[in-house]
């Protein structure tokens, strides 16, 4: 089959390789009709994600059809149409019971390697290294899905793939980011990124009962996006002092709570230059701006951070001090993907939202390689890629 | 003046404990990463991350000991006497059926992947064949010792066995009764005593991690039914 492939830093490509098998009694094999590139990936394009190998297929937002089940997989039949998400969960263990999905105990074939970096391994991830349980991704032809009696979710309505396809990350990550907010009646949300996940998270702050939510980037087209399509003030940190905007947006009080859905590559604070750190104990030297130290800073007293973005290292200069005096809690991790699909599909369903707002592209799996460097260098108004993997059965029989 | 000169000496102290700390986490991640390929990069990898180890550990090596030479448990297992690993893990499964599956000793190569089989031999002993160093084969017979039902297993080998061990697992509801935790305390005397378990573990098979890796698998098995693989290990996948 044909899949995306990570062959080194910016160099991704649309290979040959084997077709993936059920391997356990749980397992799906996916065929995939629908994927996207997510700003996660770009972390690995860029080179910031160690454990990654030659040849690994990449991607970890998508759908498809049912095409294969294991022995003991009881909820998903051959023809099924299911988006999948982007977390591998066993459903089982104390974790997932508790609704924390991402932290599945035992979906982690590397957990020990996790381990050594952690303390504790969270749940394996499709295409997303060796740490994360060196998975393939979904953006291929097919794709093999553990677990696939609890982790897949049935789309039995009419809505259309790119309706739909969000639900395997971003629109969750969005979500959650929101709820971690705890959002009462009033309140004031500023949400730092306004790529997809920001997207998604003004738009569910909104759906949670937000009465004014503040979106802060520096690209026209993203921020007029946020503006007009997640009805957001916004803030374009080219331009204004970002938080003395903020105080002034909110009566000096600062934000109920900030969102940064930003990330690592942000600050500079990127694996690649912690490795570098490590060698060269350069690491407590560096100073620079980022979005998490402004959102920690501008939040009111009492407030929540809400942290949707990815971080992988030791952070530099973190303001804990600003955060204890002013008695804030910190939300962070990988999204718990399960605990939230079923109840935004229904919201879909609703006509509350319509995801698709946030696709700008629309391509085949071929353009994989330029597509992932248009949306990493947010050229020609670049929001979000759809890739669709073609619609002719080329997988060969087992 | 003097507070100045002061805090910058301590400055300097944290910021090497830090860089030793940061050091060794790197390096340990690192090297894992490197071994667990079993390919030439990785190696390279490995190896290429020990001098971070040096820069990251103070303190020496632990002293090789003599060779044990005497099969009698209670001789060379006594004291601290040969190798003790102690790991357990937690399970959400009731602790009779985590019990049961440990109790049927066949069941044991399923998790402990160093392990060829076991045999039960009747009356509390046992048959075991295992993989030792560069992939000989060890064996030896054990008999269980100590049998409390949802509670412990003990169990030694006997005389005329390639290894001398002793270990026991315990059980115990943990959480208010919603989970089960399962230790094991396994004591044993290597074919090449305490000097092929420190060359072992140089290659990632040190004993508390191969434990601990075989109670990931237990927990696994019985908690989601099947061990977590992925594509990569596929018979006929990528590599
Ligand atoms: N927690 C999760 O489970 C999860 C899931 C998906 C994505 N993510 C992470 O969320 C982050 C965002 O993902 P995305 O797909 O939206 O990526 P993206 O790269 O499209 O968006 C990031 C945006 O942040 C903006 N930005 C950069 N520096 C900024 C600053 N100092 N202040 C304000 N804005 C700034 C960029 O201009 C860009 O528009 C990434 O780190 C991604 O890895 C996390
Ligand atoms: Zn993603
Ligand atoms: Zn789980």
């Amino acid at each position: 089959m044909k899949a995306v492939c990570f062959y080194g830093k910016e160099d991704v490509r649309v290979e040959s390789v084997p077709d993936p098998a059920i391997l356990n009694p749980r397992d799906a094999i996916v065929r995939v009709t629908a994927t996207a590139i997510c700003g996660s990936d770009l972390h690995i394009y860029g080179g910031y994600i160690p454990t990654m190998e030659k040849g690994d297929v990449l991607g970890h937002e998508f759908m498809g059809e049912v095409v294969e089940v294991g022995r003991d997989n009881q909820r998903l039949k051959v023809g099924d149409r299911v988006v999948v998400p982007f977390t591998i969960s066993c459903g089982r263990c104390f974790f997932c019971k508790e609704q924390l999905w991402s932290l599945c105990d035992n979906s982690n074939p590397n957990a020990w390697l996790a381990e050594k970096l952690y303390g504790y391994s969270g749940s394996g991830l499709f295409g997303y290294s060796h740490i994360y349980g060196g998975y393939a991704g979904g953006q291929a032809e097919f794709a093999r899905v553990p677990f696939a009696d609890v982790g897949p979710l049935k789309v039995e309505s009419s809505l259309t793939d790119e309706q739909v396809l969000f639900l395997s990350d971003i629109f969750p990550t969005g979500y959650m980011a929101a709820e971690n907010c705890q959002i009462k009646p009033g309140d004031t949300i500023a949400v730092w990124g306004c790529g997809p996940v920001g997207q998604f998270a003004i738009r569910s702050a909104y759906l949670l009962g937000a009465e004014k939510v503040i979106a802060i980037d520096r690209f026209p087209d993203r921020l007029a996006l946020a503006a007009s399509h997640g009805k957001a003030q916004v803030l374009n940190y080219d331009e204004v002092d970002v938080p003395d905007a903020l105080r002034d947006l909110t009566g000096g009080q600062g934000p109920d709570a900030c969102i940064d859905a930003v990330g690592l590559e942000s600050h500079g604070t990127t694996l690649d230059a912690w490795y570098d750190r490590a060698k060269t104990s350069m690491y407590l030297a560096t100073d620079r701006p980022h979005a998490l130290r402004q959102a920690i800073g501008a939040c009111r007293k009492g407030g929540i951070v809400s942290i949707p973005g990815v971080y992988g290292g030791w952070l530099d200069k973190f303001p804990l001090g600003a955060a204890f005096a002013k008695g804030l809690t910190l939300k962070m991790g990988q999204t718990h993907m399960q605990k939230y699909m079923p109840a935004l599909l229904e919201r879909i369903e609703r006509g509350e939202i319509d995801p698709s707002f946030i696709i700008t592209h629309r391509v085949t799996l071929d353009e994989a390689p330029e597509m992932y460097r248009t949306f990493r260098d947010k050229e020609d108004a670049c929001i979000k890629v759809v890739m669709r993997p073609g619609h002719q059965q080329t997988r060969m029989p087992n | 003046m003097e507070t100045v000169v002061l805090e910058s000496f301590e400055d300097q102290v944290a910021y090497s404990e830090i860089e030793r700390w940061v050091t060794l986490a790197t390096a340990g991640a690192l090297m894992a990463y490197g071994f667990s390929r079993r390919n030439v990069p990785g190696m390279c990898l490995a190896v290429a991350a020990a001098p971070l180890v040096f820069k990251g550990v103070s303190g020496s090596w632990p002293l090789l000991h003599g060779v044990l030479s005497t099969d009698d448990t209670r001789v060379a297992l006594s004291a601290d006497r040969g190798i003790h690993v102690r790991e357990s893990i937690r399970l959400e499964q009731p602790i009779a059926e985590v019990y049961r599956f440990w109790r049927s000793l066949e069941n044991l190569p399923r998790f402990m992947t160093h392990l060829r089989c076991v045999t039960d031999l009747g009356n509390g002993r046992s048959h075991w064949e295992a993989n030792g160093p560069a992939h000989v084969k060890v064996e030896w017979d054990a008999e269980i010792i100590n049998d409390v039902g949802n509670s412990v297993i003990g169990w030694k080998s006997l005389p005329g066995s390639d290894v001398v061990t002793a270990g026991s697992v315990n059980f115990s509801t943990v959480r208010a009764g919603r989970s089960t935790q399962v230790s094991v305390h396994l004591q044993y005397s290597p074919p090449a005593g305490r000097a092929g378990a420190l060359l072992a573990s140089i290659f990632g098979r040190n004993p508390a991690s191969m434990i601990r890796e075989d109670l990931r698998r237990l927990k696994q098995l019985l908690e989601a039914g099947e061990v977590a693989r992925a594509d990569a290990d596929a018979p006929g996948g990528r590599r």
